[in-house]
């Protein structure tokens, strides 16, 4: 069981409020990413779950028993730190094994439980090496393997991939991944990659200064951003954010839409501009249009390769089935 | 120094320092080793000639040698026992947050900063005189009997006053250590169930061992040669000749140069064992 619910918590360091009061529910066996760009509360909102910071308001209830004041190693949580924070003077059994010595396990189940996690994390050749010989994805590795032989209700991440290089975190993004569907534990996962948030999640929770922007399903957040912060941060390139005398047709304050629901044509559309710098991935192709009517440039996605020389004249066309319309607070409106 | 012609300018560049260090080392070793072999008593006739391995011989069977090799050893590991674990313990202390930290630290720093005459000086007539002292008055505070700290305990007592002077180094350098201690090892031993003592024995402790470790051979250096704090409390006295003590006793007070000189070899060997020791023991801490 991992049902972890958040009731009015808030957080203040000093005069400063960190999170102002919020509620969230985790349900048992959901994996769980907040994300948000940095300095927005979220790895202080992961350590209050966690318990390594106190809580200045608010309960925090963990399988409908209140936790608010419980220490960590009682809670029955495991976390991954961003630096691993393995002990370095441990080989890697005695570290997998730390947290079983501590609850003062038996011998003989210490062992079969660290074979069983190195099997499963493929360390078993490597448990007699200290951390500092080992590369960084298997550090990651060893990080998690400390965590699962606990057991936990839920595994805490804070931000485990950020030190690793792209090609190892698409490999650890997956393991982690299918770690969870295997072990079908509560995961709270913690990172300001939005790539990340949507590979991996059940639900995202969005937060900007401390304050829960949305919480839903990755395509949820994709389909319907609730305002214009998440429609921006969700999704990648960025969503066209408009605003201006230009979109007065729409009645809206500001409208967004994604540079995959953006025609484009050498002869008519909506809107006019030149064609800026093209990024050419292969499959897809980004393309930077700047329009006289805005004064940021517009990103245009569009499948496989296309050849538009710098500086020539387009026409876009928003696919109006995909457009965002937001009021003035920011709001999206359908 | 990748090409040949910059090995060479490296090789120029560095031969004065290191010709001079070598000089430095080489002269009075071998000027030691040379008066060993001598008869060679200043007021009393001067060089009388080679004679040997006589000295070695006197000095090793005369029946101050063994128990100044004790004194010095008792003195050495005493005083390293105390500085590691008090300066461990106020490192631990002097690392958390409170308010005027950065005054403290600098107090704690103080008494390296008294000459070790002075601060032996100031123990003796200070605190441990048995009748203005204020451990004296301490006692008779009590109604127990003022105790002569120098000559009842004398050993004790010196120990007790190194300690005072190198105490701040210990912490000094392991404050540094345990100052870069990742925080997030404590919180994930924290997470794993470790209370705080364990916490310090798995996590604080190791982090610490190779500060220990130099700790431990730059004081043991040191220590084997501590003179002022003995010449000016017990002037050798009450079991606390130690090998150096010994030494100055033969060359100045006994005007015995040759005598001197063997007991200097027999130091430098002394001092040789311990180190292997100490590197065999701690050493392996540098390594990893």
């Amino acid at each position: 069981m991992g049902r972890i619910v958040l009731d009015k918590i808030s957080k203040s360091f000093g005069d400063v409020e960190v999170i102002p009061p919020l509620d969230l529910a985790i349900n048992d066996g959901e994996f769980t990413v907040f994300v948000g760009p940095s300095g927005c509360g979220k790895s202080t909102l992961l350590r209050l779950i966690a318990g390594l910071e106190d809580s200045s308001g608010g309960h925090i209830r963990i399988d409908h028993e209140d936790a608010t004041h419980v220490p960590p190693a009682k809670r029955g949580l495991a976390m991954v730190f961003q630096s691993y924070a393995l002990y370095p003077h441990m080989s890697v059994r005695k570290n997998i094994a730390f947290p079983l010595k501590m609850a003062k396990m038996d011998k003989a189940e210490i062992d079969r439980r660290v074979e069983g996690a190195a099997s499963v994390l493929n360390l078993t050749d490597y448990l007699d090496r200290r951390p500092g010989q080992l590369s960084g994805g298997q550090r990651q590795r060893v990080a998690i393997g400390r965590a699962i032989v606990r057991e936990p209700s839920a595994f805490l991440f804070d931000e485990p991939l950020s030190n690793l290089d792209a090609a190892l975190r698409v490999g650890m993004r997956l393991e982690i991944s299918e770690l969870h569907k295997r072990l079908k534990t509560t995961m709270i996962y913690v990172t300001h990659d939005q790539v990340e948030a949507m590979t991996m999640a059940d639900k995202i929770v969005v937060l900007q200064a401390g304050v829960i922007e949305q919480v839903g399903s990755p395509l949820e957040l994709y389909r319907a951003p609730r305002n214009v912060f998440v429609a921006g941060f969700i999704g990648s390139p960025k969503m066209n954010l408009l605003s201006g005398p230009e979109i007065a047709d729409y009645n809206a304050h500001t409208i967004g839409t994604r540079p995959e629901h953006i025609a484009i044509s050498q002869t008519e559309g909506v809107w006019e501009g030149t064609v800026g710098v093209s990024e050419h991935l292969g499959s897809d192709t980004f393309v930077h249009v700047k329009c006289a009517a805005f004064p940021e440039p517009l990103t245009v996605r569009v499948r496989g390769e296309l050849d538009l020389s710098y500086g020539s004249t387009v026409f876009l066309t928003p696919d109006p089935e995909h457009l965002h319309r937001f009021d003035a607070q920011g709001l999206r409106f359908a | 120094m990748a090409t040949q012609q910059s090995r060479s300018a490296a090789r120029i560049m560095m031969a004065p320092a290191v010709i001079l260090l070598l000089g430095w080392m080489l002269v009075p070793l071998t000027m030691t080793v040379w008066f060993s072999f001598k008869k060679y008593l200043p007021l009393r006739g001067g060089d009388l000639g080679w004679t040997g391995f006589d000295n070695y011989v006197r000095f090793f069977t005369s029946s101050a040698f063994w128990p100044s090799v004790q004194a010095t050893l008792v003195i050495v590991g005493g005083v390293l026992a105390i500085t590691i674990v008090f300066g461990v313990l106020l490192a631990a202390l002097l690392n958390q947050p409170m308010w005027g930290r950065g005054i403290v630290r600098i107090l704690v720093i103080a008494p390296f900063f008294v000459m070790p005459t002075v601060s032996a000086l100031v123990w003796k007539n200070m605190f441990m005189d048995p009748v203005n002292g204020l451990f004296a008055h301490l006692w008779k505070l009590f109604g127990a009997e003022p105790v002569s700290w120098l000559s009842e305990a004398s050993l004790e007592s010196i120990i007790l006053i190194v300690s005072w002077q190198w105490l701040p180094f210990a912490t000094l350098i392991l404050l540094t250590a345990i100052q870069s201690l990742d925080s997030e090892q404590l919180e994930a031993a924290e997470m794993d169930g470790a209370p705080p003592l364990k916490r310090f024995g798995f996590i604080t402790l190791p982090h610490l061992s190779r500060a220990i470790t130099v700790v431990v051979l730059i004081q043991t250096i040191f220590l084997l040669s501590i003179f002022a704090e003995i010449f000016v409390t017990t002037q050798g006295a009450f079991g606390t000749k130690t090998l150096t003590y010994l030494i100055y006793q033969r060359v100045l007070e006994s005007q015995n140069v040759g005598l001197g000189s063997a007991g200097g070899v027999y130091a430098i060997i002394l001092a040789n064992i311990v180190a292997i020791f100490l590197m065999r023991i701690v050493g392996k801490n540098l390594d990893t």
